[in-house]
């Protein structure tokens, strides 16, 4: 279960959440949305523990760890996933030496065995193929002259590779066109499970037509102002975040 | 970025391998200069040649072009010559001082000869120079049945004089510099390697590199001779005790190749670099030049520099037969106080003739990298082309990256291409590896060895992994 209570976090001195508690227990998908501003990147940067943020209240627990006490690489190894809304470049490292390097750096951290090549190989080859994105990819260096929509097929592929138990969605569905919407959102669905919970941070309706979520969250200047089922978001496509108030 | 890291542990072959050593006093005269001639019995013709070169080097002054910042070098503070004792000539490795096989198993270099098992393993043979000898060299034999010669210079100054005295210092002669003078006159063992017309050397050859003995420089010489129509790859890796003095290395490097022949001269450079406050550390003051005198001939120069406090060091080639081509792919990675000046020279004499510059830079803690290179087209050299690509990568802001490429063009129809570009390793960078789950120094081996990766491939398979390797030790202590 991923648990925040009463979460003040921010930047350069600058408080962005104040006060933000959520529980997002094994098994449901929870989304988060909100207007421009409200805190939703940062939220995700928090969880994922970017060194820009700072935390000066406040707790977050993932299956009962303290998670802010970990550097982000353990909390990527305590199953922590963040898909970025910007995913980064780096020249020269193509997605299959990434992923290679990655999930044998996280089995380490976990204490299992680091998968030999060619096992890694034929994994990685059959992700991209569920993910309908063709292996070539895995040749190309990350993200170094992919499309948009690439790019963010390429976040939910690093996903299924790595197979975490908390998956956090940073706007995956900004600049995606219909299809690979959809792409995106079979990859994510397929990854539903009693054993992972996923918090699906965005603006706008279009993806939870794709991902129906078990709760859904309003989040507005730091804090979440509403909380319901599904029917929340066709509320809100309707009236809007101004009309969106405490109950 | 505030993270404890592990104090590094950066360099594993500091170690000093004890073992009685006779060697010339401290201190360079002409006495010096007819020591080391008559430790190594050369016959006059060489010593004449050293004596002269002796006599230009006095007559010169250190080069002060380079960006390279350190005080003036005393030259009679240190000895030129230090060679094993219990050392003769070996006849076969059961021969060889076992405290020197123990030494050369510690720094992972084969000296035993492989079971012939096609396909399976693939074979190096070594020439194994400590301090100033060669104390083996192995699959000799092997290679003599296809007419090559592998052997130490001193052995191939006895056996094959014609050929040492037709090449050696032809491509580069006493006078090119200081360096090179100095060189001549106490030069010891490098290795002499000559490939036979139409022969393709069946294996790789390299040529292992140890400083040992203390307040001692090291001044090999290596000569590689490719007939018309032949090939060889060739790979030489350098290491050093630590120590708070600085030691000079200052060899000359020639190569030539005749119609149609390749050479292939890959260097994995790992001296002593030198502490976090830059105590000590190898200066690496090299001169290495290769002739294409034939058409057709073509001579790639790969490196990848990361150890010695001060590199200079820019492998060159003169392409004078027609259609001749002439790479240098580089990589230097230089951290804490180290500083690099290198690159390269492309003299286009030949017509039709081609050359390709890839030198890639990585600077971190207070180092200075600088890229030089001059890229020259003659009148004869009709329809001449290059292509120079500078790229370099800082990592935190206290070092620096400097490219500094110069152009002589006196040829109408050439045509020359020069790209550079600097970029840093960005925080977000890093933030996303670590997401993916690899350490801060995982993240920057990961990012680095993706900088270097298209020079990195031009390195023979055997040794990219052990190359791959040394980037990462090279960065440890680097972040945070």
């Amino acid at each position: 279960m991923l648990k925040i209570e009463n979460l003040h976090a921010g930047s350069e001195g600058h408080e962005i959440l104040k006060g933000l508690s959520l529980t997002v227990p094994l098994g449901q998908v929870h989304a988060l949305m909100g207007p421009n501003g409200a805190g939703k990147s940062t939220l995700s940067y928090v969880l994922a523990g970017h060194p820009s943020y700072q935390v000066t209240q406040g707790k977050i627990e993932w299956q009962g760890k303290d998670l802010l006490a970990l550097a982000p690489e353990a909390r990527a190894a305590a199953g922590v996933f963040l898909a970025f809304q910007y995913p980064v470049e780096i020249a020269g490292v193509t997605v299959m030496n990434f992923l290679n390097t990655a999930l044998n750096a996280q089995r380490r951290a976990r204490g299992e065995k680091p998968l030999d090549v060619i096992s890694m190989a034929k994994f990685l080859r059959q992700r991209a193929q569920s993910m309908q994105l063709d292996e070539a990819i895995l040749k190309r260096p990350l993200n170094v002259g992919f499309s948009g929509g690439e790019k963010k097929r390429n976040e939910v592929l690093q996903m299924a590779v790595l197979e975490p138990s908390l998956c956090v969605l940073d706007e995956t569905d900004s600049g995606l066109d219909i299809d690979a919407l959809r792409i995106v959102a079979d990859g994510v669905n397929a990854m539903r499970s009693k054993d992972r919970a996923m918090l699906i941070i965005t603006h706008y309706q279009r993806l939870l037509d794709y991902i129906r979520p078990d709760h859904v969250h309003v989040l507005q200047k730091g804090r979440i102002i509403r909380t319901g089922d599904a029917s929340l978001v066709a509320e809100l496509e309707e009236k809007g975040y101004g009309d969106m108030h405490a109950p | 970025m505030n993270v404890d890291l592990p104090l590094p542990e950066p360099y594993k072959y500091g170690f000093t391998t004890s073992i009685e050593t006779l060697r010339a006093e401290k201190g360079l005269g002409e006495g010096t200069v007819r020591f080391i001639a008559s430790q190594r019995k050369e016959p006059d013709w060489i010593l004449d040649m050293r004596l002269k070169a002796f006599e230009l080097w006095q007559s010169m002054t250190p080069p002060q072009w380079s960006k390279l910042d350190f005080a003036p070098i005393d030259f009679q503070a240190s000895s030129y010559y230090a060679a094993p004792k219990t050392q003769k000539t070996p006849q076969s490795l059961d021969e060889v001082d076992p405290e020197l096989l123990r030494t050369y198993e510690k720094l992972g270099i084969p000296l035993r000869e492989q079971e012939r098992l096609s396909g399976i393993t693939s074979e190096i043979a070594v020439d194994a120079v400590f301090d100033s000898v060669s104390v083996a060299t192995t699959y000799k034999k092997a290679l003599a049945e296809k007419g090559i010669l592998f052997c130490p210079l001193s052995e191939a100054i006895e056996k094959y004089p014609d050929l040492v005295r037709r090449y050696m210092g032809s491509v580069v002669p006493a006078e090119d510099n200081f360096y090179a003078a100095l060189n001549m006159a106490v030069f010891t063992d490098g290795s002499f390697v000559y490939i036979p017309k139409g022969v393709r050397c069946p294996m790789e050859l390299s040529t292992y590199f140890r400083i040992n003995a203390e307040s001692t420089g090291q001044f090999e010489r290596t000569l590689i001779v490719a007939d018309d129509d032949s090939s060889v790859s060739y790979l030489e890796g350098c290491t050093a005790p630590k120590r708070d003095e600085h030691q000079l290395h200052a060899a000359v490097v020639e190569l030539v190749a005749m119609d149609r022949a390749h050479i292939k001269y890959a260097t994995v450079q790992n001296w002593y670099p030198g502490d976090k406050e830059g105590r000590g550390g190898i200066y690496n003051f090299v001169t290495k030049r290769g002739l294409c005198a034939g058409q057709g001939a073509h001579i790639s120069w790969t490196q990848v520099e990361t150890g010695s406090a001060i590199t200079w060091k820019y492998p060159s080639c003169v392409l004078k037969g027609d259609d001749s081509q002439g790479d240098f792919y580089s990589v230097a990675i230089v951290g804490n106080h180290q500083q690099a000046d290198t690159g390269t020279k492309m003299i286009h004499l030949g017509k039709n003739t081609r050359s390709t510059i890839m030198a890639k830079s990585v600077s971190a803690g207070r180092a200075q990298a600088t890229y030089r290179g001059l890229v020259k087209m003659t009148k004869t050299a009709k329809g001449a082309r290059n292509k120079t690509q500078c790229d370099s990568l800082l990592i935190g802001d206290q070092c620096g990256a400097h490219t500094v490429p110069y152009i002589e063009q006196q040829q109408q129809n050439g045509h020359i291409e020069h790209e550079a570009t600097t970029s840093k390793v960005s925080e977000e960078q890093l933030f996303y590896c670590r997401q993916r789950g690899l350490s801060e120094e995982e993240a920057m081996t990961l990012i680095v060895g993706g900088f270097c990766r298209d020079v990195m491939r031009k390195l023979p398979l055997e040794f990219a992994v052990e190359a791959q390797k040394l980037i990462g030790i090279s960065l440890e202590g680097s972040v945070g």
